[in-house]
């Protein structure tokens, strides 16, 4: 049994996971990030939750889903709720909690109706869902409207944010491995055969939903207790937008492009960051030149994974 | 299919008016209020005609469409505050300007990815709305910019206590013209039999000896003329236009679409009127904030209770 955790593979992910983590420890500390970079390395560790979990619900499963940021709005919401009247670290659990509840109850509503529908016009539904959730909380005492919330004690801390990361990528990879994983990527590949086979696919869409949706809103909770303010505004179809170029670009069903892609596209954002509307341009033309010349991706659906490269080894070994 | 589109908002018109006879004031201005909507549903009908059309013929969500009629919008501004043309001309020219950028899309982008899946289509379609949004923006700056005044005149007729301007008037006659001009078009024209063929079978009008490309092209060229049409015309409704304007609206329009039944010429008509109205009831007795939400809350009851919309035929789905 315990072998089975500790497998060779396993280790090389942890022992890559607390490297990645020491690196960067060790360069705030010494001063080689300084505050600026930061803030672009914690969009990048929320961003990669954002979209690993969208990926779940479009790479894995196969619908398209347009209202990531409605989950991430009642994630974010909640817990900047929560923790203004209880700034400690179990505030900001709690807050994660009532979000998490929130957010699933939120995804269930939306997931029943709506999962009947295929491709674009779910894409559609979604996309009214995040936009009343918006507009709901545009018109609510409780979440300030369209002025937002200010003064959020920052709670997301370094060594969090990382490990919830990591967690969530971990959650949505093994998601991906599982009997149920299997059974949304059948939906995936096509509905009707699997339906076919047996497969209720109703109930494994709305499984991969609702675990997208919570892990979205982790996400953020933790960018509301990162940046001090939150504002109905960051949460707008574009937010969605951003998310679905993240996932796409790294290859819709590989966990690992929309990792690389997440970093990648986190670094590009600031390195465009005084050119706002050329940026949107060429977010703009990436997609439209990913979809014509590779519509898969950077990656496709392969995933990087160590068995693979420890087994090339092996093979090499025996060649010779 | 007239008397179907034309039927709606009179039928509405006529309810309201027998139910709330005693309480005149508030009947006018409710009435008020459904001229209003009417306008701008006109709007919505207009540009969910390209939607609704395109959609029928290649099963794609053309997501720059809103931003197309953005672009008609920007175009007749520039016509006429910097060449001071006059308002007919300027929509002569915004028009033919979108129909020959819509065309120019379809080529660049739609294409390639004819036969690939929806969703693939869908996303390029979206980076379409990106370019085109913020391509806007970054060569004519984001400020919100007005159109010249006294383009038409600040005439207003009353009857009954309703006040119609002249720009509501020009919206009425403009798209109840191109609704007619599209209707001919479709129905009794050569190249509107061979887009009704392509969008019922494309490989079976390919064999008939239609060309498919050029059907398709033609179907985005009257699209987007429409959907130029309609950004002149909101131009000069609510005198200011911005990059972003055509996101929303063009979303609306998508919806009134699919309540009318997308792929249904008349549907997206009735649609996009019932759209209009509806939400400019919301602004009216309810509050501007949730005008948003109404569309959106209407597009999930539609898609919940009748998907195929109000005069879509329910199509089975073949294995």
């Amino acid at each position: 049994m315990l072998k089975r955790y500790f497998s060779k593979e396993n280790i090389c992910w942890i022992a890559l996971a607390a490297g990645a983590f020491t690196l960067i420890t060790l360069m705030m500390n010494v001063g080689v990030l300084g505050s600026y970079h930061q803030i672009t390395l914690y969009n990048i560790c929320i961003n990669i939750i954002l979209a690993v979990s969208l990926n779940l619900i479009i790479g894995i499963c196969g619908q398209f889903s347009l209202g990531h940021a409605g989950f991430m709005c009642i994630g974010a919401y909640s817990a900047a709720i929560v923790v203004r009247s209880m700034g400690n670290m179990m505030g900001f659990g709690l807050g994660i909690l009532v979000g998490l509840i929130i957010s699933s109850i939120a995804a269930l509503i939306v997931s029943i109706p709506t999962l009947r529908l295929r491709g674009d016009y779910l894409a559609i539904a979604t996309l009214g869902f995040a936009e009343i959730i918006r507009i709901a909380v545009l018109n609510m005492d409780i979440t300030n409207g369209a002025a937002g919330l200010t003064g959020i004690p920052k709670l997301t801390t370094w060594p969090l944010l990382f490990v919830l990361m990591v967690i969530s990528v971990v959650i949505v990879t093994n998601f991906g491995r599982s009997r149920q994983g299997r059974a949304c990527i059948s939906v995936r590949e096509d509905e009707i055969a699997s339906e076919a086979m047996g497969i209720n696919t109703t109930r494994y869409k709305t499984t991969a939903f609702v675990v997208g949706a919570m892990l979205a809103s982790v996400a953020g909770a933790l960018y509301a207790c990162n940046f001090y303010v939150i504002k109905p505004d960051l949460f707008t179809f574009n937010k969605s937008i951003d998310i679905l170029v993240m996932v796409v670009f790294g290859g819709m069903g590989s966990i690992t492009g929309s990792v690389i892609a997440a970093v990648f596209i986190g670094i590009l954002n600031t390195a465009l960051q005084s050119f706002a509307s050329l940026r949107m341009i060429i977010y703009g033309v990436v997609l439209v030149a990913i979809m014509i010349f590779r519509p898969s991706g950077l990656l496709g659906t392969k995933e990087f994974t160590f068995s693979a490269l420890l087994n090339r080894r092996k093979k090499e070994k025996v060649k010779k | 299919m007239w008397r179907k589109a034309s039927l709606s908002p009179l039928f509405w018109l006529m309810c309201i008016f027998f139910l709330n006879r005693q309480e005149d004031k508030a009947m006018t201005q409710f009435l008020q209020q459904l001229v209003n909507g009417l306008s701008l549903g006109s709007i919505y009908a207009l540009i969910a005609l390209g939607y609704t059309m395109v959609y029928g013929i290649i099963k794609l969500i053309n997501f720059a469409h809103g931003d197309i009629y953005m672009l008609g919008a920007f175009v007749a501004f520039y016509a006429t505050r910097y060449f001071q043309l006059n308002f007919f001309l300027a929509l002569i020219i915004a028009m033919v300007f979108c129909g020959v950028l819509g065309v120019f899309i379809e080529r660049i982008a739609y294409k390639p990815l004819r036969h690939a899946t929806r969703i693939t289509a869908l996303i390029t379609a979206m980076g379409v709305s990106y370019i085109l949004e913020y391509g806007t923006q970054f060569f004519a700056g984001s400020d919100v910019k007005t159109f010249p005044e006294g383009l038409l005149g600040n005439l207003n007729l009353e009857f009954w206590g309703i006040r119609i301007s002249a720009q509501q008037i020009l919206i009425f006659t403009i798209t109840i013209v191109l609704m007619l001009a599209l209707t001919y078009i479709v129905n009794r024209t050569k190249m509107g039999r061979a887009m009704r063929a392509v969008s019922v079978d494309e490989k079976a009008a390919q064999l008939m000896g239609i060309s498919v490309d050029r059907t398709i092209s033609f179907t985005f060229l009257l699209g987007s003329l429409l959907a130029g049409a309609a950004g002149v015309l909101v131009g000069v409704y609510y005198n200011s236009i911005n990059p972003l304007m055509g996101m929303t609206p063009g979303l609306k329009a998508f919806i009134a679409a699919v309540f009318g039944g997308i792929g249904v010429i008349p549907g997206a008509m009735i649609g996009g009127l019932s759209i209009g109205i509806a939400e400019t009831l919301v602004i009216a007795y309810g509050s501007s904030l949730y005008k948003d939400a109404i569309v959106y809350v209407i597009l999930i009851l539609i898609l919940i209770i009748k998907p195929a919309g109000l005069l879509g035929k329910n199509v089975k789905e073949k294995v």
